[in-house]
C-alpha cells in the first residue's frame, strides 16, 4: 500500500531517488538522536553546509527567482518530511526521531519509492510538490545552492536542497510533461532547479533536513495548524505584554492609542548600520508600498545620524541635511537597502513575493539589509 | 403567489384553510423540518413559504438572492455563510468573492422587513453595512463572524441609523479598526441593545459612553468586551448591570490593590445569572479568584484567550458545578486537564487550543494524558476540539471507550503526519476506534500519520457522518473512494494535501449533490478531472483556484458546490469555473 503510486493520476511510479548522502547523515541525526535536537540540527546544518557548492553562477542566475521560490521550496521540503504521502516507514522514523528520541536507523532500510512522483500539485501555500517540480530536476550540481555565506537562516532551508537526487524526467505526469508553465521567474528549468528533490535519498536525511530547517518543533505548514489568525497573534500579544509587564490600566487606555489596526501586530525593524531598532505597526500599512514608505521614514534619520556620527560626528547641518536622503528601492532590488523578513518559520525572505495578507500573517520582524549583501537574493 | 383560500375539491372536506396551516407551520422552526414540509404538496410549499420567518443558507453560491427574495418574501432573519472554511487558515484568496452586497440589494425590494442578519465568512464592506442600516427600517440584529472588508466606520453607520438595534455582535473578523468612534454613534436615548460583542475591536471605546449606554440598556444580556477594557472600567459595568447573562471581560493582568479586588468580587458576586464567561486576557491568578462568586451558574467557560497555568485552573474549577462548556489553551497542561476531568461532571464540550502553535520549544503542550482524564471524569462528553503534538492510539481508545456519545471529534495533531509516538504506527487505529464507538458522530478531523485504512473504517462505520476535515492523510485515491461511497449524510468535506487524485475526486458523483460543498487542496486533481466532473454533473459549481507559476494542468485548489443558481459571475480571474452548463 504504501509503495503504490496514487493510479488516481495514471501517472507511472517515479524511478527510484538515489542516496547521495546516506551515511553521513544517518550518522548525524543519529548522534543527534540521544539529546539535544538542537545541537544536532546545528551539526546537521554545518554537514549540509559544507556539502553545499558556493557561489555558483547559475545558481545566482536561479537566485533571480527570489524569495518566493525559496518560501516554495521550504514549503515543498517541509512536505518530504511531514506527509504521509511518502513511504510511512520514513515518515515515522523522521518524526519519530525528532519528537520521541527513537532510533532512525531502521529508516535506513526503507527505500523512498517515488510515488513522489504523482504528488498534488502544489504552490507557496501547500506542502506538495508541484509536479514541474519533479520533471525538472537537474543534476545536483547544477543546483547548488546557497553560498555558505548566506544567512543562516537561508542557509537552512537551502542546504537541504543539497539532498536532491538525481529524479529523471520520467517521473512527470503525463499531463504536467510541458515545461511551458506559468512561471515567474527566468526560466522554468531554472525554477525547477531550485526546487527540492521529490524525496530525500533517506529518511534519516529527511529528518536531517527536516531538523535543520525547523529547530525542534514541527514545521509549520501554510494554513496549518487550522486555527484563525487572531488566535496566532494572542500568543505573541499575551508574551509581550508579559515582558512588559503588568500594563497598569492608564497606559493601557492612555492618550497614546494603540494604533489602528487590525490586530495590532507590532514587529521589530532593524536596519544594518543602525544599532537601534524601530518597531512598525503592520496592521497600520495594507501594501508593501505604504511599508517601504514608512520603513524610510523610520530609518531615514536614525541612518543619517549614524553616518554623522562615524564620520566623527563633524559634519555640519547641511551635509547632515544631504546624507538624509531616501531610503528607496527597499522592495525591487533597486536601491542601496533591501527589506526582508524573517517568518514565522524563522527563514529570511524577501519582502514583496506573497500577498500582503500572506506576508502580514506570517511575518515575525523585519530587516533593512545592504542591497549588496543581499545580492544573492535580490531580483533583477 | 396568493393564497387563495379552499380551491374546491369534494372529497377534501377536511382539508385545513391554509391560514390554519400557516399557523401551524408557524410552530415549526428548524429548517430542516421546514424543507421537509415544503416538499409534501403544493399548497404546503406554499403556506412554508409564506409562513417563513428565518432561512439559513450554508453556502451562499448554491442560490441567489433572487431566488430566495421571491420564495420568502417575508423573512425577517437570514443567515449567509460564504468562503470555504479554510479561508480562515488563509488558504482561499482575499478577493474570492462571497460578497453581501448583491444580497442587500435584492433583500431591500424583496424583503424590506428583514430584521436579522448573521454573516460568517462573507465579504462585507462599509457601503454595505451603510446600505443595511439605511434601507432596513426594521432591522435589528447584526452577527459578523469571520467576516473581512469592512471597518469601524461601517459599524459607526450602523449604530447611527438602525433605531431599533438589539443585536451588534462583532466577533473574529478581517475588521480596520480606526477608533473606538463607533460606540459614540449611539444616539443618546438609544436603549434597546440587548447584545453587544465587541470583543474582536482592538481600539479603545469611550468609557463615558459605553457606560451610559449600558445603564441605558435595561435590556442588556451579552456584553462582551474588548482588550483595552480595564478592570475598573469592568467593574463599574457590571455594578450597573447584573442581569447580564454573558460577559466578556477585557483585560485581566492588573494589579490591584486589596480593595479593588475586594470590590470586583463584589460586582462579580451582583451577578446571579451569568452563564457564560469570555474574554479575561492575561488574567493574573490573583484576578481570577475575583471572579469566583460569579460562576455558580456557569455553563460555558472560555478561557482561551489567556495562558492559564494548571493551578490557576484547578482553584477555578471548583466554582463551576455546573459547566458544561469549557474552552483552554493548552498552557494549562496534562495536569490542567486532571483538574478538569475531576470537578467537571457535568462538562458536554472541551475545546483545547494552541497558546504557541510555531512554539519552538514546546513549552506549552498537552498530551494523550491529557485528553484521557478528562475522558475519565466526564462521561458526558460528546464535543472535542484538541491540538496536541503527540498522541496514541491507545489514548484515543480510552477517550471514545469513557465517553461514546461523541457527536464531534477533532483531533488536532500538529505536527502533519506524525504517527503514535510510543508505538510508531500510523493513527488509523485511533480514528477507527472514534467511528466504531462513536454511532451518533456527525463531525470528525482527522490528523497524525494515517493510511486508506483510517478511510476505509470511516467508509464503513461513521454512517451519520455529515462533515469530515482531512489534512495530509492517506496513501491512494482509495481512501476518498471509501468515504464517498460509505459516508451517506455527509455535508461536507475538506481535504487537503492528500495523494487523491482524479479517480478519487469522480468517485464522489453519486454523493455531491446531496452534500454542501467539497474542498480539495494540494492533492492530485487536474484541471481534466475537474471538468469532467463538471460535465457530468451539470448542477455543481466546480471551482478551481489556480497558484501562481503551477502547472496548467493542476488543479491546485478545488471547490465543488451543488447550486441551482448556475456558475457564479463574480470570481476573480483567478478562480476558473467549470460548468457542465
Amino acid at each position: 500500500m504504501m509503495e503504490e503510486c496514487s493510479k488516481g493520476s495514471g501517472a507511472a511510479c517515479s524511478p527510484k531517488l538515489l542516496d547521495l548522502i546516506p551515511k553521513e547523515m544517518e550518522w548525524a541525526v543519529a548522534k543527534g538522536e540521544s539529546g539535544d535536537v538542537e545541537r544536532s540540527s546545528v551539526e546537521i546544518r554545518k554537514l549540509e553546509l559544507r556539502l553545499g557548492l558556493p557561489g555558483d553562477d547559475e545558481w545566482s542566475l536561479k537566485n533571480t527567482n527570489t524569495a518566493k521560490n525559496i518560501n516554495r521550496e521550504r514549503d515543498h521540503h517541509d512536505s518530504l518530511f511531514s506527509l504521509g504521502y511518502f513511504n510511512h516507514g520514513h515518515h515515522h522514523n523522521h518524526h519519530h526521531h525528532f519528537h520521541h528520541h527513537q532510533p532512525s536507523h531502521k529508516a535506513g532500510s526503507h527505500e523512498i519509492s517515488p510515488q513522489v512522483g504523482p504528488v498534488a500539485g502544489s504552490s507557496s501555500s501547500s506542502v506538495w510538490f508541484n509536479q514541474q517540480q519533479q520533471q525538472q530536476l537537474a543534476p545536483p550540481s547544477s543546483f547548488l545552492q546557497f553560498p555558505t555565506t548566506t544567512k543562516a537562516a537561508t542557509d537552512k532551508q537551502q542546504s537541504s536542497c543539497l539532498l536532491l537526487p538525481t529524479v529523471a524526467k520520467e517521473s512527470s505526469q503525463p499531463c504536467c510533461t510541458k515545461v511551458g508553465a506559468i512561471d515567474l521567474q527566468q526560466s522554468p528549468a531554472e525554477k525547477k532547479a531550485f526546487s527540492p528533490p521529490a524525496a530525500p535519498p533517506t529518511p534519516a536525511n529527511t529528518a536531517v533536513a527536516n531538523s535543520s530547517q525547523k529547530r525542534t518543533a514541527p514545521g509549520p505548514v501554510v494554513g496549518w495548524p487550522p486555527i484563525r489568525s487572531f488566535r496566532k497573534n494572542l500568543a505573541s500579544s499575551s508574551s509581550s505584554s508579559k515582558q512588559n509587564g503588568n500594563p497598569n490600566k492608564k497606559a493601557a487606555t492612555s492618550d497614546k492609542p494603540v494604533e489602528a489596526c487590525k490586530k495590532g501586530m507590532f514587529v521589530k525593524i532593524n536596519m544594518d548600520g543602525v544599532p537601534i531598532g524601530r518597531k512598525v505597526d503592520l496592521t497600520a500599512y495594507d501594501s508593501y508600498p505604504r511599508l517601504s514608505t514608512a520603513v524610510d521614514e523610520l530609518f531615514r534619520g536614525l541612518l543619517a545620524a549614524q553616518r554623522d556620527s562615524s564620520a566623527g560626528g563633524n559634519m555640519n547641518k547641511q551635509q547632515q541635511e544631504e546624507e538624509e536622503k531616501a531610503i528607496t528601492g527597499l522592495l525591487d532590488g533597486s536601491g542601496e537597502y533591501t527589506l526582508v523578513y524573517e517568518d514565522n518559520e524563522g527563514d529570511r525572505m524577501l519582502v514583496g513575493d506573497v500577498p500582503w495578507h500572506m506576508f502580514v500573517s506570517t511575518v515575525k520582524r523585519l530587516r533593512v539589509l545592504k542591497s549588496s549583501e543581499v545580492s544573492a537574493l535580490s531580483r533583477e | 403567489m396568493d393564497l387563495s383560500p379552499k380551491q374546491s375539491s369534494p372529497s377534501e372536506s377536511t382539508r385545513f384553510p391554509d391560514e390554519v396551516l400557516e399557523r401551524v407551520l408557524a410552530l415549526l422552526t428548524s429548517p430542516k423540518d421546514r424543507n421537509a414540509v415544503s416538499l409534501v404538496c403544493k399548497d404546503w410549499y406554499t403556506a412554508d413559504s409564506w409562513s417563513r420567518r428565518h432561512v439559513f443558507i450554508g453556502n451562499c453560491y448554491s442560490v441567489s438572492p433572487e431566488i430566495v427574495a421571491r420564495r420568502f418574501p417575508r423573512i425577517r432573519s437570514v443567515t449567509l455563510k460564504g468562503k470555504p472554511r479554510f479561508s480562515d487558515f488563509n488558504l482561499v484568496p482575499d478577493n474570492w468573492g462571497a460578497d453581501v452586497h448583491s444580497w442587500l440589494l435584492v433583500f431591500a425590494s424583496g424583503c424590506p422587513f428583514l430584521e436579522e442578519l448573521r454573516l460568517k465568512r462573507m465579504r462585507v464592506t462599509d457601503e454595505s453595512l451603510e446600505f443595511l442600516a439605511l434601507n432596513f427600517p426594521n432591522f435589528r440584529a447584526l452577527s459578523l463572524l469571520s467576516c473581512d472588508g469592512f471597518s469601524t466606520s461601517g459599524l459607526a453607520t450602523v449604530a447611527t441609523h438602525c433605531k431599533n438595534l438589539t443585536e451588534l455582535d462583532i466577533q473574529e473578523n478581517g475588521i480596520e479598526d480606526l477608533s473606538g468612534d463607533w460606540l459614540s454613534c449611539f444616539p443618546e436615548n438609544f436603549n434597546t441593545l440587548e447584545v453587544l460583542n465587541f470583543s474582536n475591536l482592538i481600539t479603545d471605546v469611550n468609557p463615558g459612553v459605553l457606560e451610559r449606554l449600558v445603564s441605558r440598556c435595561r435590556s442588556l444580556k451579552v456584553l462582551k468586551l474588548n482588550r483595552t477594557s480595564s478592570l475598573d472600567r469592568l467593574q463599574r459595568l457590571l455594578v450597573s448591570a447584573p442581569q447580564l447573562t454573558e460577559l466578556g471581560a477585557g483585560s485581566f493582568s492588573e494589579e490591584l490593590t486589596l480593595q479593588q479586588h475586594a470590590e470586583l468580587k463584589y460586582a462579580f458576586g451582583l451577578c446571579k445569572n451569568l452563564s457564560v464567561l469570555s474574554g479575561f486576557w492575561d488574567a493574573s491568578a490573583l484576578n481570577l479568584s475575583a471572579v469566583y462568586p460569579a460562576c455558580s451558574r456557569l455553563s460555558f467557560l472560555n478561557m482561551s484567550y489567556t495562558a492559564l497555568q494548571s493551578p490557576e485552573l484547578a482553584s477555578l474549577l471548583p466554582h463551576c458545578p455546573c459547566l458544561r462548556r469549557l474552552w483552554v489553551l493548552d498552557s494549562v497542561g496534562d495536569k490542567g486537564l486532571e483538574a478538569v476531568g475531576a470537578n467537571c461532571p457535568s462538562l458536554e464540550e472541551i475545546r483545547v487550543f494552541p497558546t504557541d502553535p510555531f512554539d519552538e520549544d514546546m513549552l506549552h503542550t498537552v498530551t494523550e494524558s491529557g485528553i484521557v482524564a478528562v475522558s475519565q471524569g466526564c462521561p458526558k462528553l460528546h464535543y472535542i476540539l484538541y491540538f496536541c503534538r503527540q498522541m496514541t492510539n491507545a489514548a484515543v481508545a480510552t477517550v471514545v471507550r469513557n465517553c461514546p456519545d461523541f457527536t464531534h471529534f477533532r483531533l488536532c495533531i500538529m505536527n502533519p503526519g506524525q504517527p503514535d509516538h510510543t508505538t510508531n504506527q500510523p493513527m488509523d487505529e485511533a480514528f477507527g476506534a472514534v467511528v466504531k464507538a462513536c454511532k451518533k458522530l456527525k463531525r470528525l478531523s482527522i490528523s497524525g500519520l494515517l493510511t486508506d485504512l483510517t478511510f476505509k473504517y470511516i467508509g464503513e462505520y461513521a454512517k451519520n457522518l455529515e462533515a469530515l476535515s482531512v489534512a495530509f492523510a492517506g496513501s491512494s485515491d482509495l481512501g476518498m473512494q471509501y468515504v464517498m461511497e460509505g459516508c451517506s449524510k455527509l455535508k461536507k468535506l475538506e481535504i487537503r494535501d492528500c495523494p487523491f487524485g482524479n479517480v478519487a475526486l469522480l468517485s464522489g458523483l453519486e454523493r455531491y449533490e446531496s452534500m454542501r460543498s467539497l474542498w480539495m487542496s494540494a492533492c492530485n486533481v487536474t484541471i481534466d478531472g475537474c471538468r469532467s466532473l463538471a460535465r457530468e454533473m451539470p448542477r455543481l459549481n466546480v471551482e478551481v483556484m489556480k497558484e501562481e507559476g503551477s502547472d496548467d494542468c493542476k488543479a491546485d485548489k478545488v471547490y465543488v458546490y451543488r447550486t441551482v443558481a448556475g456558475p457564479r459571475r463574480d470570481a476573480p480571474p483567478s478562480v476558473l469555473t467549470f460548468s457542465g452548463l
